[in-house]
């Protein structure tokens, strides 16, 4: 997976206001990710966490204010966005669903198996994702980042549902792509592991 | 173009894995086209000229069975998003999947039309126009479909909404459609059926890529 | 002017005084209307007095299809510049043509009966004005299944364009269709020329019609932003307990 590649791309949020209906749910919020980043968003349910996720990520509109990209021609091509769900169809093996995301995403279809490898269902990449642990679900969507190289990671609590190990691979992976000059940031209730280099609390 | 054709794939492998695919429409098609002999009665002479349009009723009503878990289960799971990540337009990524409907469940029930219609004392000559008629009108009612389905993606149980939001739409199809069956109007009828799939499978893409944008936001 | 208008507060305070003052109007335009439609203008000579409840039908029939294009403009007002006012127009615009609609279908059903001997007749007009009929009653339903009103203004607009692009198709292959299973009728192609002396009733009906939807259209749309407002008190009691 190409790991002498070094990625480039920084976002800022420039006072970002938000609003879910008629109700503002943060204003002028500022914040930079710079290449290696990784910044965490904090604060109780409800306050806009996965909104704030969902703006970076160019699916809502914000009320006022922008996202910034440096380094990046299309915002949409330059991100991987991992949701409370993990968008998997029960019908469908594993193995179908990291093949589907290297080709919807742009990655290498040879990518899926070492993808699947690396976060340890390659056992079972033949079993439909109707039978999978809630734990294995979400490893298979952590396979999803790792088969088309994107240099932005947006991730809404990604460590729910996860196990001991699942939270140690979703820490290496994490700290690898910083690594490589990648940047994420996630929501989440407790601390991942990979020391943020920036922790924004939310508040109404 | 790997992003369309993974998305074209992957709908293929949904729709005839889960629930079989084209079994429940057809079935659901073929029971509709038995019922109604019964109950209209089995007069050769009424049910050569009812025959036709009970078809394209039927297949207008089976099509409508497809549309509700269409863009829903995307938005419910979380992969909708997914397709607004990818280098294609979602416009084209829309169409990819109405396509793959269209293989998976139009055809099948296009191809239940030959026997439907020869139950239904139809003309056998009349067969192969029958089924090409309706392959070509199934692709408008999935073309209209699209936006029906992509505009109540958001509601539960939007089954009946979207049959009531969609079948003005069907209303050009069915006529054109059932019209290419009148021996007397062989050609007009199927031009304009074509014409009228054309602009559902050119203009139904584009508004429900619109409304999956809304409802992601 | 739409800038001008998409501010509430001002909308608030101008269609507090319009909203009664088009109202009178309707009220007055109907005064003069009315009768002059029954009693004063002449019998059709071939349908005698059966005739004048083309008074009412055909203003209604006129109206239901310019609110659905009313609608499709304010949706795509609403849709671009993403004026929510717009979006309140034509949410409180579709009951009304829902209503004027099913006003064309009963009174055009009713003219039926006597003119044709038949209660409905698969006329190109009456259908097609059934088709619009659904058309709202489809427009209102998806409004009222969405909870987040400012998707459900912009999934609407979605569909009332797609609707406006549809209805010519459909009138276009409902007379196609109705030309292929009966005789043109009596109204259709030409048909005699509406004299003078029944037109002027005509317009002054068609013009309380429009006044009546005037009054009606900011009643609704002032009933939707009190709804509103009383929402977001509600939510807000909410989040502070």
């Amino acid at each position: 997976m190409g790991g002498d590649h070094h990625f480039q791309a920084s976002l800022s949020v420039e006072r970002l206001t938000l609003a879910r209906g008629q109700r503002t749910l943060f204003s002028n919020l500022s914040f930079e990710a710079a290449p290696g980043a990784f910044v965490e968003l904090r604060g109780p349910n409800g306050v806009g966490k996965t909104t704030l996720l969902r703006a970076i990520a160019g699916f809502l509109r914000p009320a006022s204010g922008r996202v910034a990209f440096a380094h990046i021609e299309e915002p949409a091509l330059a991100l991987h966005f991992l949701a409370h769900r993990d968008g998997l169809k029960a019908p469908l093996d594993a193995r179908a669903h990291v093949r589907f995301w290297a080709g919807l995403l742009g990655g290498r279809s040879d990518a899926a198996d070492t993808a699947l490898a690396r976060v340890g269902l390659h056992a079972i990449a033949d079993l439909p994702a109707r039978v999978l642990s809630q734990g294995q679900a979400r490893r298979l969507s952590l396979a999803r980042l790792l088969v088309a190289e994107r240099p932005l990671w947006l991730l809404d609590e990604p460590a729910s549902g996860l196990d001991t190990g699942g939270r140690a691979l979703l820490a290496a992976l994490i700290d690898e792509h910083r690594a490589r000059g990648g940047v994420v940031i996630a929501a989440v209730h407790d601390d991942l592991g990979p020391g943020p280099t920036r922790a924004i609390e939310l508040t109404p | 173009m790997s992003a369309l054709y993974a998305v074209f794939r992957r709908e293929l492998a949904l729709a005839w894995s889960a629930g079989g695919g084209a079994i429940a429409p057809v079935g659901f098609f073929l029971g509709a086209t038995t019922l109604l002999p019964l109950a209209i009665g089995a007069d050769h002479e009424l049910l050569r000229k009812a025959g036709p349009p009970l078809v394209w009723v039927a297949a207008a009503l089976a099509a409508l069975m497809t549309l509700e878990r269409l863009f829903q289960a995307d938005l419910e799971d979380g992969s909708l998003e997914q397709l607004f990540l990818c280098a294609a337009p979602l416009e084209l990524i829309v169409l990819a999947k109405g396509a793959a409907l269209w293989l998976a469940v139009g055809v099948p029930l296009a191809l239940a039309g030959a026997p439907a219609a020869i139950a239904l004392q139809a003309p056998t000559a009349l067969i192969p126009l029958t089924v090409a008629s309706l392959a070509v009108g199934m692709a408008g009612f999935i073309g209209v479909g699209l936006v029906g389905a992509a505009v109540s993606a958001g509601v539960r149980r939007g089954g009946v909404l979207i049959a009531l939001i969609v079948l003005p739409f069907f209303a050009p199809l069915l006529i054109f459609g059932a019209g290419v069956a009148d021996e007397v109007q062989a050609g007009g009828p199927f031009f304009l059926l074509s014409g009228c799939a054309l602009g559902a499978v050119g203009l139904g893409p584009i508004l429900a890529a619109a409304a999956l944008r809304i409802q992601a936001g | 002017m739409i800038a001008f208008l998409a501010n509430p507060q001002r909308f608030m305070a101008l269609s507090a005084w319009a909203t009664p003052l088009l109202g009178a109007i309707a009220v007055l335009l109907f005064a003069i209307g009315v009768p002059w439609a029954l009693f004063v203008a002449p019998a059709d000579y071939q349908q005698g007095e059966s005739a004048r409840i083309m008074f009412v039908h055909v203003p209604a029939s006129w109206w239901a299809l310019m609110i659905y294009a009313f609608m499709g403009v304010t949706s795509l007002v609403g849709l671009v510049w993403r004026h929510a006012l717009a979006d309140v127009a034509a949410r409180a615009a579709a009951p009304i043509g829902a209503t004027l609609a099913g006003l064309s279908l009963v009174t055009g059903s009713i003219w039926g009966a006597p003119t044709w001997g038949t209660w409905w007749e698969w006329d190109g007009r009456l259908t097609s004005m059934l088709v619009l009929f659904i058309v709202y009653l489809g427009y209102i339903a998806l409004w009222a299944a969405i909870e987040d009103e400012t998707k459900a203004a912009r999934l609407a607009a979605i569909l009332c364009l797609a609707g406006l692009v549809n209805l010519p198709i459909v009138h276009f292959s409902v007379t196609w269709w109705s030309t292929l299973h009966q005789p043109a009728s009596v109204f259709r192609a030409g048909g005699p020329a509406i004299d003078r002396s029944m037109l002027w009733p005509l317009f002054v009906m068609a013009l309380a019609y429009l006044a009546l939807f005037g009054a009606l259209l900011l009643c609704g749309m002032r009933a939707i932003i009190y709804r509103r407002r009383a929402q977001a008190a509600i939510a807000r009691r909410a989040r502070s307990a």
